[in-house]
């Protein structure tokens, strides 16, 4: 027994001097580090696949040129990208790994509010910038000098999608179908209901149903909003429960719109929703089908590479990996000292006050949040996401 | 009350897969007095390797220009998914439990849910993170039977699960091999004696269990089609209530507990705000267990597989 007990007692030492070993290597000077936090797995890996072929792509093209050009001196680029597993904890052990082990000058994601609310705020304590491309929930920049974004705000989207079903349906009574565990569709489901209420009052959302992540049944809800007499339903949710809340309120005998938002533009929503999707309208940052210039030129290289068209997420990382390339440029030099290069980074980053990206103008305001248009977009009636209408601010 | 028939047809549906789930914790508890907590991932397991054979016999038929109908692919899809998922119950017992088998409980327990772990980092590993569709195997057709709507789906889903319950009932009551179980049920120390090989019977109950396991994942292909290979999770631990519920041991007690379990979570969501949902349904839980703390079916110091 005891000579199990040292063997183990050894083995541990062992690990923890490996650890320190190789956490101790210093970084070259001439290379800077870039951070992605991206859900690779769990319950949206669609997000991340994107996210991740956005930024090597992104990283190609420095790499083609020999790198980021600051202060005079050239620096090669280095990504480094990490798997949060869609989980919020995990999202925040990442981010933690990425300033402190891995000593990026700057973190791009986490993509979904769930994941980029708990994670900004440790991006925000260790003073790294971080810019999260898709979350569109408020409470991931409020109050964080730190934390930036490159995609609207839920305030805005809630109002966009009650305004366009006011305008092209003239529906006056709602139904919200959300998870209430979850960051993103909680906050924008408030948001649609509180914007729906502004244009009909208090009443006019009659049914306000909600679950829990990894549901899969919603039987009990749908019916419930079926007899409620809504008119549509709205239901924020990723692309993974949309295909089933769909198919299962056809079968509940549902035959009117189901509305959603941006969390639905992932490629992988036609393919698991199939023909129940068809027609549907739902707000999001691009339309890929009609693209033209430089976001025809994304769309068409990301297509020749993976193999589909590439969704919101993707074009967000995509300009956002751009804004990071601009602040980074626009540093008068990088010291070496980490904190203070991070530092000039997110002045560099909160001084850019229009960017002209793949998915729009963008002008940003004090909070670093940018004010851009939002697009509706119908599922066509062969699966394509076709842009139905923009609606600016 | 069109409402609360479309909610009862709701909840039959939902807790056929609780019932199918539990009946395979309760039997092996019966049988080795621990639950196996790799369950909800071999019902995981299960429901991937229904998908794989349903993509090879889809594109066997494709291939070969042979039209098969729909309800015969289906027959043979759960008949052939749980002959295979009986060997991964097996292969469970053989290396996770067996050798534990003289270890203290909490161990066993343990390996089961690390073999859990294992099962969903292997399909993980092998089919990536992203998820996969079921095949629509039988295109939903709803049917409005006066304002309540039920589709071909559904029917299925419930006959089928009936139907495997009663083929159970049925092996355990007219069998030698559910004679067999039962006795050692009774005792494990001392049937063994009589000739009866406890590792043959525990590998036997696994497979039954798994078997059961598959089906439901089949089913809830059909009629949840995304799988990812985290499901087994929640429906594992909700089907281990619905086990405990019924009273360890009873098959019967697992079958309507599984059911019970599925009515509670839809009717609670019906009657109060759907946030509210598990908050209220597992309190009713609570107090059920406090009223009858071994269960509806169950016997103080005793888990004997029963009927």
């Amino acid at each position: 027994m005891k000579a199990l007990k040292i063997i183990l007692i050894g083995t541990l030492i062992l690990l923890i001097g490996v650890t320190a070993v190789f956490a101790g290597g210093k970084k070259e000077v001439d290379v800077i580090t870039i951070g992605v936090n991206a859900p690779l797995t769990g319950d949206i890996p669609k997000v991340g696949e994107g996210t991740k072929f956005a930024a090597q792509m992104w990283l190609e093209d420095i790499n083609e040129a020999g790198g980021i050009e600051v202060g005079g001196k050239k620096y090669k680029v280095e990504l480094v990208i990490e798997d949060n597993e869609s989980k919020a904890e995990s999202a925040v052990k990442v981010n933690t790994k990425l300033i402190t082990e891995d000593e990026v000058l700057v973190i791009v994601g986490p993509q979904a509010s769930k994941q980029a609310v708990p994670s900004g705020e440790v991006a925000n304590n260790y003073e790294t910038p971080m810019v999260s491309p898709w979350s569109t929930n408020p409470k991931t920049t409020k109050n964080r000098p730190y934390v930036f974004r490159g995609c609207f705000l839920d305030p805005f989207q809630g109002p966009v999608v009650a305004n366009f079903i006011k305008e092209e349906f003239g529906f006056t009574k709602a139904a919200v179908l959300y998870d209430v565990a979850s960051d993103y569709p909680k906050g924008l489901a408030e948001f649609f209901k509180a914007a729906w209420e502004d244009l009909y009052g208090p009443g006019s959302v009659v049914a306000y149903e909600s679950f829990t992540t990894g549901d899969a049944d919603f039987s009990a809800q749908l019916t419930k909003i079926i007899r409620s007499g809504a008119e549509f339903f709205f239901s924020p949710q990723y692309y993974n429960e949309v295909a089933l809340i769909v198919q299962q309120a056809h079968q509940l005998g549902w035959d009117r719109p189901i509305v959603g938002s941006d969390s639905w533009g992932s490629a992988e929503t036609v393919e698991l929703c199939g023909k129940d999707c068809y027609g549907l309208f739902f707000s999001t940052h691009y339309a890929a089908a009609g693209a033209r210039g430089a976001t025809k030129e994304f769309i068409d290289r990301y297509n020749a590479k993976h193999g589909y068209v590439p969704d919101d997420v993707a074009a967000l990382t995509w300009d956002v990996m751009h804004i990071v390339e601009e602040a980074i440029k626009s540093c008068a030099e990088l010291t070496g000292d980490l904190k203070k290069d991070r530092k000039s980074v997110r002045d560099a980053i909160a001084k850019i006050k229009e960017f002209d990206g793949i998915t729009g103008k963008m002008t940003f305001t004090e909070d670093g949040d940018p004010i851009k248009c939002a697009v509706i977009v119908r599922i066509s009636d062969a699966g394509e996401f076709e842009f139905y209408k923009s609606v600016c601010p | 009350m069109k409402f609360f028939l479309q909610n009862v047809i709701n909840a039959v549906q939902w807790g056929s897969f609780y019932s199918l789930i539990a009946i395979g914790y309760s039997m092996v508890y019966s049988i080795l007095m621990l639950f196996n907590f790799a369950h909800g991932d071999i019902f995981m397991v299960g429901a991937y390797i229904g998908f794989g054979i349903t993509t090879l016999i889809i594109g066997i038929c494709a291939a070969s220009a042979i039209v098969l109908p729909n309800w015969l692919i289906l027959t043979l899809i759960i008949i052939i998914s749980m002959f295979l998922t009986s060997f991964v119950g097996m292969f469970v017992e053989r290396v996770a439990y067996r050798p534990l088998r003289a270890a203290p409980r909490a161990s066993a327990a343990i390996t089961g849910l690390m073999i859990g772990i294992v099962f969903e980092t292997v399909i993980l590993a092998m089919l990536g993170a992203k998820r996969v569709s079921f095949p629509a195997l039988i295109p939903a057709i709803t049917f409005n039977v006066g304002g309540v709507f039920i589709t071909n789906q559904k029917i299925i889903i419930v006959l089928v699960s009936l139907g495997l319950m009663f083929a159970l009932h049925q092996f355990i009551k007219r069998t030698k091999w559910g004679m067999a179980m039962r006795a050692m049920s009774f005792d494990f120390v001392v049937v063994p004696l009589m000739g009866v090989s406890i590792n043959t019977m525990a590998a036997l109950t696994f497979a039954i269990g798994s078997a059961l396991a598959s089906a439901a994942g089949i089913l809830y292909g059909i009629a949840y089609p995304v799988l990812d290979p985290y499901m087994g999770i929640k429906y594992g631990w909700m089907a281990f209530v619905a086990a405990i519920l019924g009273g360890r041991g009873s098959v019967m007690g697992a079958a309507l507990a599984g059911f019970l379990l599925g009515f509670i979570q839809i009717f609670v969501a019906m009657i109060f705000p759907s946030t509210l949902r598990d908050l209220i349904a597992f309190s009713i839980i609570i107090v059920i267990l406090t009223i009858r703390p071994h269960g509806f079916f169950g016997e103080a110091y005793s888990a004997r597989l029963r009927l």
